[in-house]
C-alpha cells in the first residue's frame, strides 16, 4: 500500500529541461518512477531521457495520462506551474521549487481550497516524497531508503535523509517518506500526512519530524490525541534557536513566544507521542520501542543517552 | 526584508495614510535643517533600527527646542543602541525627527499571515502602544481579527466591524485598515504594523509608529523596495554570507557549525546543547554547495573570533561525500584553521570521502555520528578555552 504514490504513479515532470529538473528527472527514472511525459514550454517536442516534453500540461495529460506533477519551474513562475497542473487534473502536485512568494502561494491554496478540495500539493520548498521500491518523485538520494514499515513526515530535507538513514541502519523501513517543505505556507501539513498513514494498513509506525515556527506541529498533537492509535516518534529541531531569527525556512522563526521547540515537544508527548530529544538517537529509540533491539522493558524511555 | 520606520512612514504617507510630519536625518547638521523645515517644536526624535524596544532604551525622544534637539540627536546617531529585544545593539545611522502628537488613545493594528489558515490576518486592539504578544498572552478577548478572503480582499465591512467594536470614527478608520491591507497585498509585505494607531486630541486617527517588513522571496518582483535595504542592521559576517548565497545566524557560543540543510543546522545546534556546550553559529552551505562555496564558509566561521572548534555535519545526498572533503581540503589550502575541525559525514559516497579527509594530511577529527561529533567538538572547544 504505502501513501500518495506507488509503482503506478504516472509522473509529470514540469521543468523537465532546466538544470534541476533534467537532472532529477534522470535520477528518479533511474529509480524506477513511472515519469511519463514532460512539460517545457516552447520546448515541445524534444525529448529528455527518452521522455516526450510538452509545451503544456493539457497536452502532456492527454498524451500520457499523467496523474502526478513534479515541478522544478523557478520560483517566479511556480504558482502559474501549479494551478496549470490542477487545472489539468493532475490529483498529486510535488512543487520541489524554493523562494516563491509567500503571497503567491495564500493565493493557490485558496484557489485549491475552493476549486479542488481533493487534489493534494506536497511542498513547495520540500524534497518532495519517496516509496522505496516503488517511486521516488522528489530529489531525496533513493539509497538511503528501504521500505518496511514505518511511515517518515518531515519539514525538513536533510533531516529526512538523517532519519531515513538512521531507520534503515536498524533495519527499519519506510512505507513513504514525505517532505513536506519549509515554506509558511505550503500543501500537506503533518496532521494531513499523519491522517494517510494512519489509514495505511502498512504503515505500523509514524515518525513526525518537526521545527519551530507555526502551531503545525501542535496540530497534529492534537490529531494523534485524539485518533491515531499506531505509535508516533516525534523529533523537533531548533530548541536552541532564538526568538526573532528565521533560522534558514522561511517558517522556521520563533515569533512572540509562539512555535518554539518546547511548547511543540510537550503537546506531543501530551498526544502520547514518543518525543526523541538527541537526533542522533532517532533510529535508535524507534527500533527499541518498536522492539526491534532486545531491550529491557524498564528501558523503555526516550532518554538522550 | 526589514524596512525603517521613516521609510515605512514615507511609504504610509504616499498610499495617503495618515502619519506625523517629519524628516529623516543622517547628521545633527540634517537634524537641526529638519526642525527648521518642520517649524515648531515640540518634536520627536527617533533612532531608526531594525529592532523594537527603542523606547525604554532611550531612543524615543521628545524634544522643545535646539538644545534638546541637538542633544537627543548627538545621544543616539553614531551610537550602538541595545534593547531588549536585541541586546548585541543595532548601530544608529539615522534619525527621524516629526512633529510630536497630543496623544488621547492608543490603538494597536496590523496585517499578517496567520499560518494555521494560510490567509492574511488584520489584527486590531484597543491596546496599542504595548506589546502586543503581551496583550495576546494576558487578555486574548482585547485583540481584534478579521480573516481575509485572499481573492476577494478585505471586504469594508469587515473593517467596519472593527471600527465600531474598538468605536472609532468607522469611515476614518477602515480608509486606514484597508489601505493598509492594499500595501501589504501591494508590497509583498509579510507584515505591515500600526503600534501605536492614535487618536489624538482632536479625534483624528494618526500613524503615530509605522513597521514593514517585505518577503524576501518576492523581492525580485519590487525592485524599487530592495534599495530600502540597510545593510548596517546586519552583522559584517551576515552580510558576507549573504553575499555568497548561505545562510548565517551570528549565536553566542563557541562552536561554528556548518552544515547543510536549515533542519539539520537546527539540529546540530541542538545536539551541541545536549553535549554540553554552546554553538557559536547557525551556518547552513545548502544542499548543492561548491568548493567555492565550502571555503567562503569556512572564512566566516575564521573571522568569528568566538569560535574555537568547528563541527561539520553533512548529510551527503545531493551534495557528495567525496565533493565535500575536496571542498574541505581546498578550503584548507586557502583558509588558516586556527581552530580542530570536526567532520561527521554520511550519505553518497561517505567512504570515498573520508580516504580523502585522512590522507589529506590535515588535521580532521573524524567523528562516527552526529552524538560522537558534537562530543568530540564540545570537549576540544572547551580545551582550546582553557
Amino acid at each position: 500500500m504505502a501513501i500518495l504514490a506507488d509503482k503506478n504513479s504516472r509522473v509529470v515532470v514540469q521543468g523537465i529541461t532546466g538544470r534541476e529538473g533534467s537532472f532529477h528527472t534522470a535520477q528518479c527514472k533511474a529509480y524506477g518512477t513511472n515519469i511519463v511525459a514532460g512539460v517545457t514550454p516552447g520546448k515541445g517536442g524534444q525529448s529528455v531521457e527518452g521522455i516526450p516534453v510538452f509545451n503544456t500540461m493539457e497536452e502532456a495529460v492527454k498524451e500520457t495520462n499523467a496523474n502526478c506533477s513534479l515541478i522544478f519551474v523557478p520560483a517566479p513562475f511556480a504558482a502559474d506551474a501549479i494551478v496549470e497542473a490542477l487545472d489539468n487534473g493532475i490529483k498529486l502536485v510535488v512543487c520541489i521549487t524554493e523562494g516563491i512568494p509567500t503571497k503567491d502561494m495564500i493565493m493557490v491554496k485558496d484557489y485549491m481550497k475552493k476549486n479542488y478540495p481533493d487534489a493534494k500539493l506536497i511542498g513547495p520548498n520540500c524534497p518532495g516524497l519517496i516509496t522505496p521500491n516503488e517511486a521516488k518523485i522528489g530529489i531525496m538520494p533513493g539509497h538511503i531508503f528501504s521500505r518496511g514499515k514505518v511511515g517518515i513526515v518531515s519539514r525538513s530535507g536533510t533531516l529526512t535523509y538523517e532519519a531515513a538513514y538512521q531507520l534503515t541502519r536498524y533495519g527499519l523501513g519506510q512505507t513513504t517518506a514525505v517532505g513536506i517543505g519549509g515554506d509558511p505556507v505550503h500543501g500537506l501539513s503533518h496532521k494531513d500526512v499523519i491522517e494517510l498513514f494512519n489509514q495505511d494498513p502498512e504503515t505500523e509506525a509514524i515518525l513526525m519530524i518537526g521545527e519551530i515556527g507555526g502551531t503545525a506541529e501542535e496540530e497534529a498533537a492534537e490529531y494523534i490525541e485524539d485518533c491515531v492509535d499506531k505509535p508516533v516518534f516525534a523529533y523537533i529541531a531548533g530548541i536552541t534557536a532564538p526568538p526573532g531569527k528565521r533560522m534558514g525556512h522561511a517558517g522556521a522563526i520563533i515569533t512572540g513566544g509562539r512555535g518554539t521547540a518546547q511548547a511543540k515537544m510537550k503537546a506531543l508527548e501530551k498526544a502520547g507521542a514518543y518525543v526523541v530529544e538527541n537526533p542522533a538517537r532517532i533510529g535508535e529509540t524507534v527500533a527499541r520501542i518498536l522492539g526491534v533491539l532486545e531491550i529491557a522493558e524498564e528501558d523503555k524511555t526516550c532518554d538522550t543517552d | 526584508m526589514k524596512l525603517h520606520e521613516h521609510q515605512a512612514k514615507e511609504i504610509f504617507a504616499r498610499y495617503g495614510l495618515p502619519v506625523p510630519e517629519g524628516r529623516v536625518a543622517f547628521s545633527l547638521k540634517e537634524a537641526l535643517q529638519a526642525a527648521e523645515e518642520l517649524g515648531s517644536y515640540p518634536l520627536v526624535v527617533k533612532a531608526q533600527i531594525h529592532c523594537g524596544g527603542r523606547g525604554k532604551a532611550g531612543g524615543v525622544k521628545v524634544v522643545n527646542n535646539a538644545e534638546e534637539l541637538e542633544s537627543a540627536v548627538e545621544s543616539m546617531l553614531g551610537k550602538i543602541m541595545k534593547t531588549f529585544q536585541c541586546p548585541e545593539g543595532k548601530p544608529v545611522n539615522r534619525v527621524w525627527i516629526e512633529k510630536a502628537t497630543a496623544i488621547d488613545r492608543e490603538y494597536y493594528l496590523s496585517i499578517t499571515l496567520d499560518r494555521s489558515v494560510g490567509k492574511p490576518v488584520v489584527v486590531a486592539s484597543s491596546a496599542g502602544g504595548v506589546e502586543i504578544e503581551e496583550v495576546a498572552k494576558e487578555n486574548p478577548e482585547a485583540i481584534l481579527k478579521e480573516y481575509a478572503d485572499p481573492t476577494l480582499g478585505l471586504m469594508p465591512y469587515q473593517v467596519r466591524k472593527l471600527a465600531f467594536r474598538l468605536r472609532l470614527p468607522p469611515r476614518e478608520f477602515s480608509n486606514i485598515a484597508l489601505t493598509l491591507y492594499r500595501i501589504y497585498t501591494e508590497l509583498d509585505a509579510s507584515l505591515v504594523e500600526i503600534n501605536p494607531l492614535v487618536l489624538d486630541k482632536t479625534g483624528r486617527l494618526i500613524a503615530l509608529d509605522a513597521k514593514i517588513d517585505i518577503d524576501d522571496n518576492a523581492l525580485f518582483r519590487h525592485k524599487e523596495l530592495e534599495e530600502l535595504e540597510d545593510e548596517s542592521q546586519l552583522s559584517e559576517l551576515e552580510v558576507e554570507a549573504k553575499k555568497y548565497g548561505l545562510n548565517y545566524i551570528k549565536l553566542n557560543g563557541n562552536i561554528g557549525c556548518m552544515v547543510n540543510g536549515a533542519g539539520l543546522a537546527m539540529a546540530t545546534m541542538d545536539i551541541i546543547k545536549l553535549a554540553g556546550g554552546e554553538p557559536a553559529n547557525f551556518l547552513d552551505v545548502g544542499g548543492g554547495a561548491s568548493v567555492d562555496q565550502i571555503a567562503n564558509a569556512f572564512r566566516i566561521l575564521t573571522a568569528d573570533k568566538d569560535v574555537k572548534a568547528v563541527f561539520i555535519n553533512i548529510f551527503g545526498g545531493i551534495l557528495r561525500c567525496d565533493r565535500l572533503a575536496r571542498g574541505l581540503v581546498e578550503a584548507g589550502k586557502k583558509v588558516n584553521f586556527r581552530f580542530p575541525i570536526v567532520v561527521r559525514m554520511e550519505g553518497t559516497n561517505v567512504e570515498e570521502g573520508k580516504k580523502i579527509l585522512s590522507e589529506s594530511g590535515m588535521n580532521f577529527v573524524n567523528a562516527e555520528d552526529m552524538w560522537d561529533g558534537a562530543k568530540k567538538a564540545v570537549e576540544l572547544a572547551n580545551k582550546t578555552e582553557v
